[in-house]
């Protein structure tokens, strides 16, 4: 059951051979190699895998292979461009919004996602935003911190 | 510097000593000046006392070693690992601070059992606490050996020296000056640290004590920061090993043909291990779920309704673990009695990763990748098993996410190592989120039962505490009461197994802060129902009850950040406050919480948290571990608790076993008093302990409501809403 599928990934076309039915995140991992979206529950609980399907935060885990073809995914290995780290990222370091950091990936690319749908959110569309991502370490005020400051840089705004 | 031979315990059950001299040691690593060093917790306390080497067969009393390298680069070598506490960050701002060097020059080494000495484990605070200090001794061992060096090259006497930003200088004369590398130069020294070098004061701290940025935070931020799950090696094969419905149970009726049908599959059959392995994960685990298999299950007697009640039949007789005065004269001047029992259950660590390990096999060799809080014990337990000599197995240390206590054993490191032997292939094992909640080691259920009077007076005069199976760790109470006794009963299950006697259906294991968590839920609980009952406000009651200057100023610390007012609870403003020592940590926490009667939903709206910790060696980084700390709290204390039926896990994933989300965010808010005169004291777990009983004391002033029993589910606060109206 080989399918062929083409899509862009991180702005780069991808051709794959591979079975369309199986995930999305396994493909990204293994046949791939981008392991920065993580595994942590594999049935859409924990947002540790989520990535960007044409701009939306989609959990990888329970998103069958088939479904990007001819779409746009961007992964966590995506966002920097030209070297440049996205500003997303630079918040996230500079609020140091992780310890273990294995929920971390998905926290930002879903704060990208969600950003370029709501450059304003006000703190409680962050936590809406962001209440499906696990983290076990509890870095989630540092993680609304880094949105904020990521939120009022984006837009060239000073920082309340 | 003589050349005296080092006397090495060897690992191989031969007890004939092996001996390797600083020569040879200095060639495994290299020139330059290496300072040998033990920490405090060099051992965990259920292992085996007998030190234990790494494979370059290493002097045997150190469990760390730092090498200022001919280029003037330091390198701190250590067992000790990063799982997201900031080891790697706080330990060579430590070393730079004593040796004097920036932070920038320091590498740190953690966890490959090659290149580092043995080291037990790491577990929660510990690092900061008990490495730190020797770890700063160690540096500035080192410190006075280069200006040693620095006298003689410099032929200016010591006393006229000053060590700075990695040079040596002569204080009049500035100018004059040798950097370390230099010094380092065609040297081969090795030393072990010895004398007790005077340490900085806190005023000359240059680094420590001030924000650093985290080493890790790039990497995680950018997706490189690789994990066990992220190695991958040519010709790698995942594994994906079949989980038996219940602990004890037997397997009836095996039929495994629909899975080797699949393209790619291989069964594997040793033993008790039940895998398929597949050169795609997601193939393996496919391919697992075709396997038809019938179980015998063990009875169901128990569950988590009447786990309490066995619990408390089962539990053995006791110890007491501290006493003072007498009960029963005690009793005499007691005005008013309370007596309560408290109750808290199994919890799971569920840290974000799951278990997750690779091995290879080369020959007689083998090299491992694992998620794990103890490599040198995930070296011993796969060299056992693939039965070669523990230094022809390698542990390297990946990337951690999260281990909490429920990583310290390696068993998916040891499946990964029968299948890559009986495949002849490296092979990875990842734990699916049901294996992991099966497999977890859980944080016993557990009983205090506290009787205590205070006089008409409103001072505690008796305190008669009884703890079973949590364990010991913080039932010492520190308020000042004349007559009291602590008895524990039931052991903590240390490093596994099922408790003292096998009471608890599973294994149990520790977890964050072991035993803290129960014993200063039910103390400060019962502390705030003596108060409640004597009419005092809870705060002013402490402070009455305490003659112990640190933590009164604590207390006070809190109360003024919080704005604490004075009242009677419950006073419907739904404040609490509960107060802890976590092994020399003082803390104070205060909450603020909204209870909604119809649902029984606990809002928590705020929590400050006061801690003394000593001097916070990167206080940024201590700030973000109170913020965990209180965040995970919240999910003990709330919602946590493992579903089980007789040996079965009912808990597959987490939409029964529901942690703490963004929505429950409070606004937190920390005050880090200094205590220069104290040891370094840890700062990853002290705030969590408190969390259950300053939630419970809010609720009761919010609602009038007065739980007993963890968490606080919906159900059980309307349950009390109900029986308190
Ligand atoms: S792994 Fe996909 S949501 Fe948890
Ligand atoms: S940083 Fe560890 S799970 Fe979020």
């Amino acid at each position: 059951m080989t399918d062929i599928i083409q899509f862009r990934l991180n702005d780069k076309s991808v051709r794959l051979e591979v079975d369309g039915e199986r995930m999305l995140l396994w493909v990204l991992r293994t046949d791939l190699g981008l392991t920065g979206t993580k595994y942590g529950c594999g049935e859409g609980y924990c947002g540790s895998c989520t990535v960007l399907v044409n701009g939306e935060p989609t959990p990888s885990c329970g998103y069958p292979v088939k479904n990007v073809a001819g779409k746009s995914v961007v992964t966590i290995e995506g966002l920097a461009k030209d070297g440049r780290l996205h500003p997303v990222q630079d918040a996230f370091i500079k609020h140091e919004a992780m310890q273990c950091g294995f929920c971390t990936s998905g926290m930002i690319v879903e704060a990208v996602g969600f950003l370029q749908k709501n450059p304003r959110p006000s703190r409680a569309d962050i936590l809406k935003g962001m209440e499906d991502h696990l983290c076990r370490c509890g870095t989630h005020n540092r993680v609304v911190r880094a949105i904020e400051e990521a939120a009022s840089g984006m837009k060239g705004a000073v920082p309340k | 510097m003589s050349d005296e031979k080092y006397s090495v315990p060897r690992t191989d059950g031969n007890d004939d000593p092996m001996t390797l001299d600083r020569r040879e040691f200095l060639k495994l690593f290299g020139g330059g000046i290496v300072i040998f060093f033990s920490a405090g917790d060099m051992i965990f306390p259920q292992e085996p006392t007998r030190l234990q080497t790494g494979r370059g067969g290493l002097p045997s009393d150190f469990n760390a070693f730092l090498k200022i390298g001919e280029n003037g680069r330091v390198t701190l070598f250590t067992g000790k690992i990063e799982q997201g506490q900031g080891a790697m960050t706080v330990l060579p701002l430590m070393l730079a601070e004593e040796l004097e060097v920036r932070p920038e020059t320091v590498d740190i080494i953690l966890g490959d059992t090659d290149l580092c000495p043995y080291d037990g484990g790491t577990f929660g605070s510990l690092t900061v606490r008990s490495f730190g200090p020797p770890l700063r001794a160690a540096a500035a061992e080192a410190r006075v050996v280069l200006m040693e060096l620095a006298s003689e090259k410099l032929n200016v006497p010591l006393d006229r020296l000053e060590a700075r930003d990695g040079a040596v200088f002569d204080k009049s004369r500035p100018q004059t000056k040798v950097t370390y590398a230099d010094l380092a130069q065609g040297k081969a020294i090795a030393r072990q640290a010895k004398q007790k070098p005077a340490l900085k004061k806190p005023a000359e701290f240059k680094v420590m004590g001030k924000p650093a940025a985290r080493r890790d935070a790039l990497d995680k931020a950018t997706g490189k920061a690789q994990y066990a799950g992220d190695i991958r090696l040519p010709g790698l094969l995942y594994g994906k090993v079949l989980r038996p419905p219940a602990h004890g149970a037997k397997l009836k009726t095996l039929d495994t043909s629909a899975a080797e049908k699949v393209p790619g599959a291989r069964v594997v059959q040793d033993g008790d291990l039940i895998a398929v392995v597949h050169e795609q994960p997601d193939v393996a685990e496919a391919a697992l779920a075709m396997i038809k298999v019938e179980y015998d299950l063990p009875p169901a007697d128990l569950d988590d309704k009447n786990i309490y009640d066995h619990l408390i039949k089962a539990a053995p007789a006791g110890r007491a673990a501290a006493q003072g005065g007498n009960i029963e004269e005690g009793a005499k001047l007691a005005a008013l009695t309370v007596e309560k029992q408290y109750l808290n259950a199994y919890v799971s660590h569920a840290a974000m990763e799951t278990h997750t390990a690779v091995v290879k096999i080369d020959g007689d060799k083998a090299t491992v990748w694992s998620s794990t809080q103890g490599p040198f014990r995930a070296r011993d337990s796969v060299a056992q098993t693939l039965k070669i000599p523990t230094q022809n197995v390698h542990v390297i240390m990946p990337f951690v996410g999260g281990g909490f206590g429920g990583k310290t054993a390696s068993p998916q490191a040891v499946q990964a190592a029968r299948l890559a032997k009986i495949t002849g292939r490296p092979v990875q094992v990842a734990w699916t989120r049901a294996d992991e909640f099966f497999y977890d080691t859980f944080r016993p259920a557990a009983i205090v039962n506290i009787k205590s009077g205070i006089s008409s007076e409103g001072r505690i005069v008796f305190w008669d505490y009884e703890v079973l199976w949590a364990g010991e760790r913080s039932s010492q109470q520190f308020y000042n009461i004349p007559h009291h006794r602590t008895v524990v009963r039931g052991e903590w299950g240390g490093g596994g197994g099922a408790g003292q006697g096998g009471g608890h259906p599973f294994e149990v294991g520790p977890w964050r802060a072991p035993a803290s968590n129960t014993n200063t839920f039910a103390r400060e609980c019962h502390i705030d129902i003596m108060a409640a009952q004597a009419g005092i406000d809870p705060v002013e009651f402490r402070l009455a009850n305490l003659s112990d200057e640190r933590m009164k100023r604590i207390l006070r610390a809190a109360a003024d950040k919080f704005g604490w007012t004075p009242a009677k609870a419950p006073s419907r403003r739904g404040v609490g406050v509960a107060c802890a020592d976590y092994l020399g940590t003082y803390l104070t926490t205060m909450a603020e919480v909204a209870v909604d009667r119809s649902t029984g939903r606990v809002q928590v709206k705020r929590v400050v948290c006061a801690q003394d910790m000593g001097v916070a060696v990167n206080p940024d980084g201590a700030m973000l571990q109170i913020e965990g700390c209180i965040m995970m709290g919240l999910g003990y204390a709330l919602t946590e608790e493992v579903h089980f039926k007789g040996r079965q896990v009912l808990d597959l994933n987490f939409d029964t076993y529901e942690l703490p989300r963004f929505s429950w965010l409070p606004k937190i808010e920390t005050v880090l008093l200094d205590s220069p005169e104290v040891p370094i004291a840890g700062g990853g777990e002290p705030p969590i302990i408190t969390m259950g009983a300053v939630i419970a004391n809010a609720v009761h002033d919010a609602s009038g409501a007065r739980l007993l029993r963890l968490p606080m589910t919906p159900e059980r606060v309307k349950a009390a809403l109900g029986s308190s109206s």
